[in-house]
């Protein structure tokens, strides 16, 4: 094969031929793209990537739905490109506290419709009769786990991809396509199929007019529409010559090869007992032929520079398999022996290969996925599992192609770090903690400690006076509670009295005084900021225009009329909720959560007008948003504002500009929380002038702080608001989340046609609201529920829709003026009735549970007269 | 019978080797360290033959403190005893090497039957630490071995020459320098490798003499041709390509 020229231009050009690149490919082809380039900077079937030396097994389940269906899909392609083992796994708990964290992923396992089951050590030693059952306490039996050979599924897809792109075969009877190695000759007159390009090195990638034009190699140069970065842990590299970020660092996993071990002997293939997970130890035993491999993360993270990993020519291994760093596993090598002595201790047995073997590690631990908003038409598929890739390459070939995927993957975009999270220093110490997270008991409520603090609005440091917990979404401090409110719990006694937690693990990151605070503003007035949110401001005389196309709600209203409303995908799927206030003739105020506000921004900014007659105008840096709300709001915001606060002056559901003090700021007539009141929004550096001035004038109301606990969930969930990622996502479409009030409007919209259908039918399920009946457990404990458990029927089964989804837990969180601890869950039409019985399973048992609400309607003040009041 | 191998600490390099800015050594600032090939051979044999024949087997290297990675590694591959001839950290010459190993051999406790060493580093390549070593401590030495066995007081040896081999008989002690290929080094077992991160390795510092008199001016790496390869089909589909080749490209048939 002599040095060669590429294809001069291409539909899209995919940069990586590890398992995502390959993937990509594949479901690209199988999506309508015909003219595609697969380039990799090292040779085939093994580039010298994290595809080469993973260890290749797929437990599919975790506490994260979306991840849990990512692998499962992946499973499902592994084994229809022959190439997956069913091995099941088992995860062994040597500490109690791990026996219950077991039991959150039977729990998980349920939710997310995968089969798991805890197992006695006993049944352990029947599965894996080599494992130290002196050490553990019980196992999590997963069954649909096994193990993949992701270099030979590789092949077998870019096979499939060429032949369904060039034309040969229909995508339906692509499973008779022969893999030949993806090494078909290019032939450059003529455009089409998929052209594969080992030993390329891409030099640069053009940009302009943030637009991705092409790909400059060092064997010729492609234009392309789109391109797509699916290089692992060189992909920030990649995204840097086109100018953006890629925020993710190369970390060390530590793996070693022991063999040959006599008892695999007299069993035939790769792999015939489970994987073992010994958790607390944050390692794995795994069969591999004669070899017992065994993977850590329980050494301390070690971090490279992208610009140290060797090149294939330099590296003895492969790039991403430098030597073992010894002492680092010391540790790990004792476990070792002690969980499996006696495939350890065999005499013939000895360390074949140890390798840091090289992986992408985000500030999240998550993938990073989607368009990146800098530049039109590139894209990142980075810090993707073996497990999830086949499953990722498909769901981003759907949204490349068709603007959704059909399992939901909003959780990984790219975007989410954007504007303050993609820092080398942020990425080294998030990744840093977040390696040691890995295996590791997570509490869902955890926070990271690193980094921070990051972003804080003007009212950060009166609130950390005020003893202020704070809590972080995307970047931004927000209290979650404030412990000087502790005296409330005095003053609401009675009223809390059934409703603390006395679990640990219930109570962790949590504490009663958010109650008492929800008490106190629904009594008399609280004060909440900063919410985080991320806003900006759409500008231009096409702006009412566009507003009609993204949103469902109707956008040609009265300046100064805020309207909440679904952003919908074509398949009228959740992209965002969020509300929309028409600030001008041609000028609308966008105002959305932070945690998902650059994914967001990335949707309004890729759906602009091409001929320019809508700007969008980020304003999350300039303003600031104090929330003043309750019975007594309207006496505090009057006695400092200049205007006329009445009901008849400022109505509910509209904005104005008023001045509070000195400050001049701009008032939203809206709430959250379920209660009248004003958003008040102001210039960042005035902002601490206008806490001041409220907290000052408050002070004759006992005006208090509230937190982000009273905010996002006991005051919404008691007013049935729904949350974005929680309630709202692709897979619910707004006639099943209830949020049907805006009708069909007549102007064109985004996921029009998807959402009148969805309106015309039955619900396949329904957003419900329930309470817990009896919190007691076997043991005498009150136990809360936190969200994720599954709901099941009278039976104990697990309840699921007509299309296949699971009903569990999309919230949960206690409504201190209900006096109940409340769950929303989606539950299909013969369960959503008011007053039906059901069950909840929370570690490991089951709770009693009432359908309170089916549908949108508050539970809580259901005519909404505090709002109107 | 006691033995003794001595290796050396070199980068594990890949098919490109990168040097430093000021071209004095080799850049290993993503490189791992190993001994060189030929020595663990040695060790590998030093090991077998205390095993058979009874005595103590001994890993020294003469290297920085660093070098104390490949002494645990000796040690995990059975070794018995190991002592690291600690240096300054400089690159030491052969001669220099070689009189610092026979003054440790000269004042040990142990009396060693066997000295192995490899045949020449993976690194410097200097072919002269082993026989200067034996010509330094009196003792008979026979170079470039691929095959070795012990017999009562005799080292029957075996060398590799074009058309034969030849063959050796040494009294001993005597030193005897190895070729890759001479055994299969071992694994080292899981429990092996940590019993030896706790074992004892004594250190000593040997006087550095400088009585090497050559200089090193700077290092060269040659280019490289790339190379590449060409599948040329999978199964046998591939027979009419490959035979091609074989008779048209190669001529071989």
């Amino acid at each position: 094969m002599s040095s060669r020229d590429l294809p001069e231009t291409a539909e899209t050009v995919i940069l990586g031929a590890g398992i995502v690149g390959n993937s990509l490919a594949y479901h690209l082809a199988r999506y309508g793209r015909e003219d595609m380039v697969l380039i990799d900077k090292g040779p085939l079937p093994d580039p010298g990537g994290s595809t080469g030396h993973a260890s290749n097994f797929l437990m599919p389940v975790e506490h994260s739905k979306e991840m849990t269906h990512l692998t499962r899909r992946s499973i499902e392609q592994y084994k229809e490109f022959d190439t997956f083992t069913n091995s099941g796994g088992i995860e062994v708990a040597r500490t109690e506290e791990r026996v219950e964290e077991l039991k959150r992923r039977v729990q998980s396992a349920k939710a997310w419709g995968e089969p798991g089951e805890l197992l006695t050590p006993e049944e352990v030693e029947e599965m894996v009769p080599y494992v130290n059952t002196d050490l553990i306490k019980a196992g999590f039996h997963s069954p649909g786990a096994g193990t993949c050979d992701p270099l030979r599924a590789g092949e077998v897809m870019r096979a499939r991809a060429d032949a369904i792109a060039s034309g040969e075969v229909d995508p339906d009877e692509v499973s008779e396509v022969e893999p030949d190695g993806g090494t078909a000759a290019v032939d450059q007159e003529s455009a089409g199929g998929l052209t594969v390009s080992p030993n390329t090195e891409v030099l640069d990638l053009h940009v302009e007019g943030g637009e991705i034009q092409s790909v400059e190699t060092d064997r010729g140069t492609v234009d392309a529409d789109e391109v797509i970065i699916a290089a692992g842990l060189w992909s920030p590299k990649l995204a840097q010559m086109a100018g953006v970020e890629i925020p993710l660092t190369p970390a060390v996993h530590q793996m070693v090869s022991v063999g040959p071990i006599s008892f695999f002997e007299d069993y035939e293939g790769e792999i015939s007992f489970p994987v073992v997970r010994d958790m607390d130890t944050q390692m794995y035993e795994r069969q591999h032929g004669n070899d017992l491999e065994v993977g850590s993360y329980q050494h301390r993270p070690i971090l490279w520079d992208v610009e140290d990993v060797p090149s294939i020519d330099e590296a003895p291994l492969s790039p991403t398999q430098p030597p073992l760093t010894e002492d680092a596993f010391e540790q790990s090598m004792a476990d070792a022996l002690d969980m499996v002595p006696e495939l350890l201790d065999d005499p013939d047995a000895g360390v074949r290969h140890e390798i840091d073997g090289l992986l992408s590690q985000t500030p999240d631990g998550g993938p990073l996925l989607g368009q990146l908003q800098d530049v039109d038409g590139l894209w990142s598929a980075a810090a993707i599992w073996i497990k999830e890739a086949p499953a990722i390459g498909e769901a981003l070939a759907q949204q490349i192609t068709r603007g959704w995927s059909d399992i939901d993957i909003h959780a990984s975009d790219v975007n989410r770090f954007y504007e303050y999270g993609n820092s080398r220093e942020f990425v080294k110490n998030r990744s840093a903690e977040g390696f040691q997270k890995i295996y590791g008991i997570v509490h869902p409520h955890e926070q990271w400690q690193t980094s921070r603090p990051l972003r804080t609005s003007p009212f950060y440091h009166r609130q950390d006076d005020l003893d202020a917990r704070f809590f972080e979404a995307a970047g931004w401090e927000r209290p979650q509670w404030f412990e000087s409110n502790r005296d409330l719990l005095t003053e609401y006694n009675s009223e809390l009295a059934d409703l603390t937690r006395p679990n640990e693990w219930d109570s962790r990151w949590w504490s009663p005084i958010i109650l008492a605070e929800h008490l106190h503003m629904r009594d008399n007035v609280a004060m909440v900021g900063d919410m985080g949110f991320t806003i900006f401001d759409l500008v231009g005389p096409g702006a009412t225009e566009y507003a009609e196309r993204m949103a469902v709600g109707r956008m040609d209203v009265d300046v100064g009329k805020s309207v909440y409303t679904p952003i919908l995908a074509e398949n009228g799927g959740f992209v965002s909720d969020l509300s929309v206030v028409r600030i001008g003739e041609n000028r609308y105020r966008v105002i959305t959560g932070g945690g998902m506000g650059g994914s967001d921004k990335a949707w309004f900014r890729d759906h602009l007008p091409e001929d320019g007659s809508v700007q969008l105008v980020d304003q999350t840096s300039s303003l600031c948003t104090l929330g003043v709300w309750g019975p007594n709001a309207r006496d505090l915001v009057d006695s400092v504002a200049e205007e006329d606060m009445s009901h008849e002056a400022f109505p509910p559901y509209t904005a104005q500009k008023i001045t509070i003090g000195e400050v001049d700021a701009w008032a939203l007539r809206i709430s959250y929380v379920g209660e009248l009141g004003w958003e008040i929004y102001a210039p960042m550096e005035q902002g601490q002038r206008l806490w001041d001035t409220l907290w000052e004038a408050g002070q004759k109301h006992d005006v208090r702080p509230a937190g982000m606990g009273v905010y996002g969930t006991t005051a919404r969930m008691e007013k049935g608001y729904r949350l974005f990622g929680h309630e709202l996502e692709l897979e619910y479409n707004p006639a099943e989340a209830g949020l049907t009030f805006h009708g069909v409007k007549d102007t064109d919209f985004v996921g029009k046609e998807a959402y009148a259908q969805a309106l015309d039918e039955e619900n396949a399920a329904t957003l419900c609201t329930l309470s817990v009946d009896d919190h007691m457990s076997e043991d005498g404990e009150r136990r809360f529920m936190l969200g994720n458990e599954p709901i099941l029927d009278q039976d104990g089964e697990v309840i699921v829709d007509e299309e296949g989804r699971e009903s569990y837990v999309t919230s949960a969180g206690t409504g201190a003026s209900v006096g109940k601890h409340l769950l929303m869950a989606y539950l299909p039409p013969e369960h959503a009735e008011e007053g039906e019985q059901l069950q909840v399973e929370y570690m490991g048992e089951h709770y009693p549970v009432t359908v309170e609400v089916a549908g949108s309607r508050p539970l809580f003040d259901p005519e909404n007269e505090r709002i109107r009041s | 019978m006691n033995t003794l191998a001595c290796v050396k600490r070199v980068p594990d390099t890949g098919a490109k080797i990168v040097l430093t800015d000021d071209q004095q050594g080799i850049d290993t600032s993503t490189l791992g360290f190993t001994m060189s090939p030929h020595e663990e051979c040695a060790l590998e044999e030093a090991v077998q033959l205390t095993e058979a024949h009874g005595g103590t087997a001994t890993v020294l290297t003469l290297g920085s403190e660093e070098a104390d990675e490949q002494l645990r590694t000796g040690l995990a591959m059975e070794a018995d005893d190991a002592v690291l001839l600690e240096t300054d950290g400089e690159e030491w010459g052969p001669v220099d090497t070689a009189s610092a190993i026979a003054d440790y051999v000269r004042d040990a406790d142990a009396d060693f039957d066997v000295l192995l060493f490899g045949n020449e580093s993976a690194d410097a390549g200097n072919y002269q630490v082993g026989v200067t070593v034996a010509n330094q401590l009196g003792l008979p030495c026979v170079t470039g071995i691929k095959n070795l066995d012990v017999e009562d007081d005799t080292v029957v040896a075996k060398r590799e020459v074009s058309g034969g081999e030849e063959v050796y008989e040494v009294e001993l002690p005597a030193v005897v320098t190895v070729k890759e290929g001479l055994n299969e080094p071992r694994y080292p077992s899981v429990r092996s490798k940590m019993e030896a991160q706790k074992q004892e390795v004594p250190s000593v510092q040997p006087e550095h003499r400088g009585a090497d008199t050559l200089e090193r001016i700077r290092l060269d790496a040659p280019e490289q041709e790339d190379s590449e390869a060409e599948i040329l089909g999978e199964s046998a589909d591939a027979v009419d390509d490959v035979v091609e080749v074989l008779r048209e490209d190669l001529e071989v048939l």
